[in-house]
């Protein structure tokens, strides 16, 4: 017999979850796919995000809503219809505001429906708390996401373009560092990314275990 | 022994087919909405798109008429155009004149395929200009060819003449080595992109080949642009 | 495009345009299966399988929406189709050879979540190709991800015996490695150059 779920109290540590400590990119690793991808430019990594978001915040509202009525042998197949339904709407909603967007994002837009962010977070969480809880996890995720892409997109951007958001930093002499932008480019700095923050995480355990061995050696 | 893993009592099935159901039927609900709401916005992005495009490599051109090559001839399309066949692109300008016809054009370039919008001239058998439309080449070196305006001068009067028979081109249109253009039918490829750029040529050769002079026996047909039949 | 030829077409999804190095597509599993070699390779010939089936569905059922118009439940019969041809498998492999089962563990049911199948099937949409250019297409999808995976799998074996720096342990190393193996992989980028 199962324990019952326990339901989450909804605080501020709820959101800022996803920002940092569980990191959909940097820490779980999921959703790779378009993390790569439509990171060439910061503009698409910022479409893409979002787009992600939103289809992260509408799947987890409705899977929380109806979460008492999803039997468990057909959940994953009522997760994915609801997931395939939102991605569809966020399809056709950014062919409606710029094509040029859209022809970017290209079918990393329909692709969406496979990340494992969000049928994970359907399954893991928003079959089990309430809709409040959800909501703001979902948040939380979704930003974790899009400033994770941001990272990629502007770090590739400026490196491989000269350019953030399409405005140019940089004068006619500088030489694009071309590789950034295409898909090598995205393994490197991505990489790059964990590497500095696997080498932060490091610097902190051992200046805490450091401050440990004092305080016992200081008693 | 094993029982079978996937024996569901009778009792769960209703509520298993219930919601089911109950998600299928807002999904598609959802879905249906959101394609009835948004199609009208996105054909207007995409004839906006077009029409950029077109106007752009059509110098002068204002108003469009659509034509597609069928059995019987050319024929003015408007709603729903044939996948398949030739597609004229027909632009006037100011005063209702023929200012050219665009055509689409692609081949494989050296990552993937380049496809390209052209116009061509009938007054002077010649190619006025390429848009390239979609493309995956090189970033700074094979990507040039829709920048680069030394590569875009080929294109301002690209001799394409109908050859005497009136069934190809008088002269095939070809890429060369960078500097050595001599003949008006000749493009000068972009150093360090060779392939991107003869990908062009071989392109453009291709199409127009066919459909120059299709469109040189139908130019009183296109000349038209309210299509009153004589 | 549908003059592409179908040597052409395997050629340039298995190497040209290689779905994990180039198109990133399946990244997930890449990151987390390629520590073996032989779990590299089972989980390759799994997917190989997979999207060969959903290819062929995925033709199909294009068709028939085509056929009535609605083509905007084409994302979820896809998706749907991709997740039955899984659990086919799944079935199969149990049924047949239950060492194989038993040696991909979880791998299996993540299948489906690998978009490089899904990607299959869009692509192939989106270029419309007939029936034997999606067999080929996917056939050389399957193959190029393979091969992607056992080349991290056989570096990876590697370098679980060097000393590596201690920051970089994990999927910073692999990544680094994998930006190696797609900048390695553009020096295909002309090979179809001269096509048609």
């Amino acid at each position: 017999m199962s324990l019952p779920a326990r339901h989450e109290t909804v605080s501020a540590d709820t959101f800022l979850r996803g920002l940092w400590q569980e990191n959909p990119v940097f820490v779980m690793l999921l959703g790779m796919c378009p993390v790569l991808a439509v990171t060439n430019s910061a503009i698409n990594a910022l479409a893409m995000g979002l787009a992600t978001t939103f289809v992260l915040l509408c799947s987890s509202t409705l899977v929380s809503l109806l979460r008492k009525q999803i039997p468990k042998q057909v959940r994953i197949a009522t997760y994915i219809i609801i997931i395939a339904t939102f991605v569809t709407m966020v399809d056709y909603a950014i062919q409606a505001i710029s094509l040029e967007l859209y022809n970017a994002l290209g079918a990393f837009i329909q692709l969406i429906v496979v990340n494992c962010m969000i049928l994970g977070r359907a399954e893991a969480y928003a079959s089990k708390q309430r809709l409040g809880a959800t909501v703001i996890n979902g948040l939380g995720m979704g930003a974790g996401f899009t400033i994770a892409l941001l990272c990629l997109g502007a770090v590739r951007e400026v490196l491989g373009a000269g350019s953030l958001f399409g405005v140019q930093l940089f004068s006619d002499n500088f030489q694009p560092w071309v590789v950034m932008i295409l898909p090598p480019g995205g393994f490197f700095v991505l990489g790059a990314w964990l590497l500095v923050f696997a080498g932060y995480r490091q610097r902190r355990e051992r200046r805490l275990t450091e401050q440990a061995e004092v305080t016992a050696d200081g008693r | 022994m094993n029982q079978p893993a996937t024996a569901v009592p009778a009792t769960l099935t209703v509520p298993m087919l219930r919601t089911l159901g109950l998600v299928a039927a807002l999904s598609g609900f959802l879905v249906v909405l959101a394609h009835h709401l948004s199609l009208p916005l996105i054909e207007e992005n995409k004839r906006i798109a077009i029409e950029r495009a077109l106007f752009k490599v059509i110098p002068g051109a204002v108003t469009r008429r659509d034509f597609q090559l069928t059995a019987a001839g050319i024929e003015p399309f408007g709603e729903a155009p044939a996948a398949t066949g030739m597609h004229l692109y027909a632009g006037y300008d100011t005063d209702g004149r023929l200012a050219g016809v665009a055509l689409e054009a692609a081949a494989q370039g050296y990552q993937d395929v380049i496809r390209i919008l052209y116009s061509y001239d009938p007054a002077c058998e010649c190619i006025r200009g390429i848009q390239v439309l979609k493309m995956a080449e090189t970033p700074g070196i094979g990507d040039k060819i829709a920048r680069d305006p030394g590569f875009l001068e080929n294109f301002k009067a690209l001799d394409a003449r109908v050859d005497a028979a009136g069934s190809g081109l008088e002269h095939a249109i070809v890429s060369v080595k960078s500097g050595s253009k001599t003949k008006p039918w000749q493009i000068d490829a972009i150093s360090g992109a060779t392939i991107s750029s003869k990908a062009v040529a071989r392109m453009l050769n291709d199409s127009a080949r066919q459909a120059a002079p299709v469109i040189m026996r139908y130019l009183d047909v296109l000349q038209r642009p309210d299509g009153d039949t004589p | 495009m549908a003059a592409e030829s179908l040597g052409f077409i395997f050629l340039n999804a298995a190497v040209i345009n290689n779905f994990v190095l180039a198109l990133f597509l399946g990244i997930c599993p890449f990151l987390g299966v390629s520590a073996k070699r032989a779990t590299a390779w089972n989980m390759g010939l799994a997917v190989i399988f997979v999207m060969l089936v959903s290819s062929i569905s995925a033709y199909g059922i294009n068709w028939l929406l085509t056929r009535f118009e609605i083509e905007f439940l084409r994302l979820i019969c896809y998706i749907a189709v991709i997740a039955s041809a899984v659990q086919l498998v799944e079935m199969t492999m149990k049924k047949f050879s239950p060492a194989l089962f038993r040696a991909l563990g979880i791998f299996l049911p993540l299948i489906t979540t690998n978009c490089a199948i899904l990607g299959v099937a869009l692509f192939q949409t989106f270029r419309e190709y007939s029936f034997l250019q999606c067999l080929a297409f996917s056939l050389g999808a399957g193959v190029g991800f393979t091969l992607a995976l056992m080349l991290m799998a056989g570096l990876r074996e590697r370098l679980e015996l060097s000393r590596v720096p201690n920051v970089s342990q994990g999927a910073a190393m692999t990544l680094m490695l994998a930006g190696l193996l797609s900048l390695a992989f553009m020096g295909f980028a002309g090979l179809g150059g001269q096509h048609a």
